[in-house]
């Protein structure tokens, strides 16, 4: 399957993933449980081009800090099944609250897209967004759509298209800490990248550690210590 | 003018807008109030009591949220407007 791509939807609840994955997927869906586990995602394919976009429908969530199960499920999935992108949908009217969300997508994985979603209702009560500063600041690419119009699909599709064959190349903002933690972090960062290589983004990894994140460090432990032995 | 009014959460009525001045908590449930949007500086609505009052629904950064005693009553802020 060399010209098959996995792209997964994340984003908070009800900010229309369900809908833009049933738009774009239409009956081409499934559930799928992935890596032994008993988790179960709705998956679809897309034909764009020459190629296959599998679809995964994510749980929706305000963070990826693992507070739930479902955030678990969907750090997880975005962190150790390694989607070939990562599509955040915001809600275009509540911005400030689902960048929580986005701005801890962009610091796990590196092949991210914005995609702001409920353009039309931003646009009835006369919020603007300015896409092109977003992109510049973020460096990733920002995009508007309405999922119940199904507007702004040729360029969402057209943009994975551009990631997966490497013409667009991520570079995703990293959030600035306060000095001390920034120290802690260049103490440790190079030990984690000693320990789990390229796998990984070493300072996200950090920063959880520093969290005391024991839940991600025994998920790195399950998954990493069995391939050793295997 | 009179000086601002602090207060906690979970004593807020039907109406009153609060801004949240510090979260009395940590660990999880820290994390947690601050992933749903009750961070310093945020404006909180008091939406609705239950009739036990508890839970209580607030509205914060354009989402209702609903917060049991053991968490509202660790949040602190100021008394903006009433609402009346
Ligand atoms: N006006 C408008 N409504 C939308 C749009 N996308 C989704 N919705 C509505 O938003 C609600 C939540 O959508 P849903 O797909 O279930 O969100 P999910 O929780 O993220 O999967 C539904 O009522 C949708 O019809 C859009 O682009 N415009
Ligand atoms: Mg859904």
């Amino acid at each position: 399957m060399g010209n098959s791509y996995r792209v997964a939807l994340a984003g908070n609840p009800n900010t229309g993933k369900s809908t833009l994955f049933n738009a774009l997927t239409g009956l081409r869906q499934h559930t799928g449980n992935w890596a032994g586990k008993t988790v179960s995602l709705a998956q679809g394919d897309i034909q764009y081009k020459d190629k296959t976009f599998n679809l995964i429908d994510l749980p929706g969530t305000y963070s990826l800090f693992s507070n739930s199960s479902d955030e678990e499920v969907a750090r997880n999935y975005i962190v150790f099944e390694k989607p070939d992108v990562t599509v955040v949908v915001l809600d275009a009217t509540s911005l400030e609250r689902n960048f929580n969300l986005a701005l801890q997508v962009l610091e796990m994985t590196k092949n991210v897209i914005i995609c702001i979603n409920l353009i039309d209702v931003a646009e009835k009560q006369g919020i603007t967004i300015n896409e092109r500063i977003l992109t510049n600041r973020l460096g990733v690419p920002v995009i508007k759509i309405s999922a119940r119009n199904k507007k702004g699909f040729p360029m969402l599709l057209d943009t994975i298209d551009r990631i997966v064959t490497g013409a667009i190349d991520c570079q995703p903002v990293q959030t600035t800490y306060p000095d001390d933690i920034e120290e802690q972090i260049k103490k440790i960062e190079p030990k984690v990248s000693e320990l789990i290589g390229n796998e990984l983004s070493a300072r996200w990894v950090s920063l959880r550690l520093l969290d005391g994140d024991e839940n991600l460090l025994n998920e790195i432990n399950e998954r990493f210590g069995q391939k050793e032995r295997a | 003018m009179s000086i601002p009014k602090t207060m906690r959460l979970v004593d807020g009525e039907k109406g009153n807008l609060i801004q949240i001045t510090s979260l009395n908590l940590d660990g999880v449930m820290r994390r947690r109030l601050l992933d749903l949007g009750f961070v310093a500086g945020a404006m909180v609505e008091v939406i609705r009591k239950s009739p036990l009052g508890d839970p209580i629904a607030y509205r914060v950064s354009q989402t209702t949220i609903a917060l049991r005693k053991e968490e509202s009553s660790r949040i602190e802020g100021v008394l903006m407007t009433d609402g009346e």
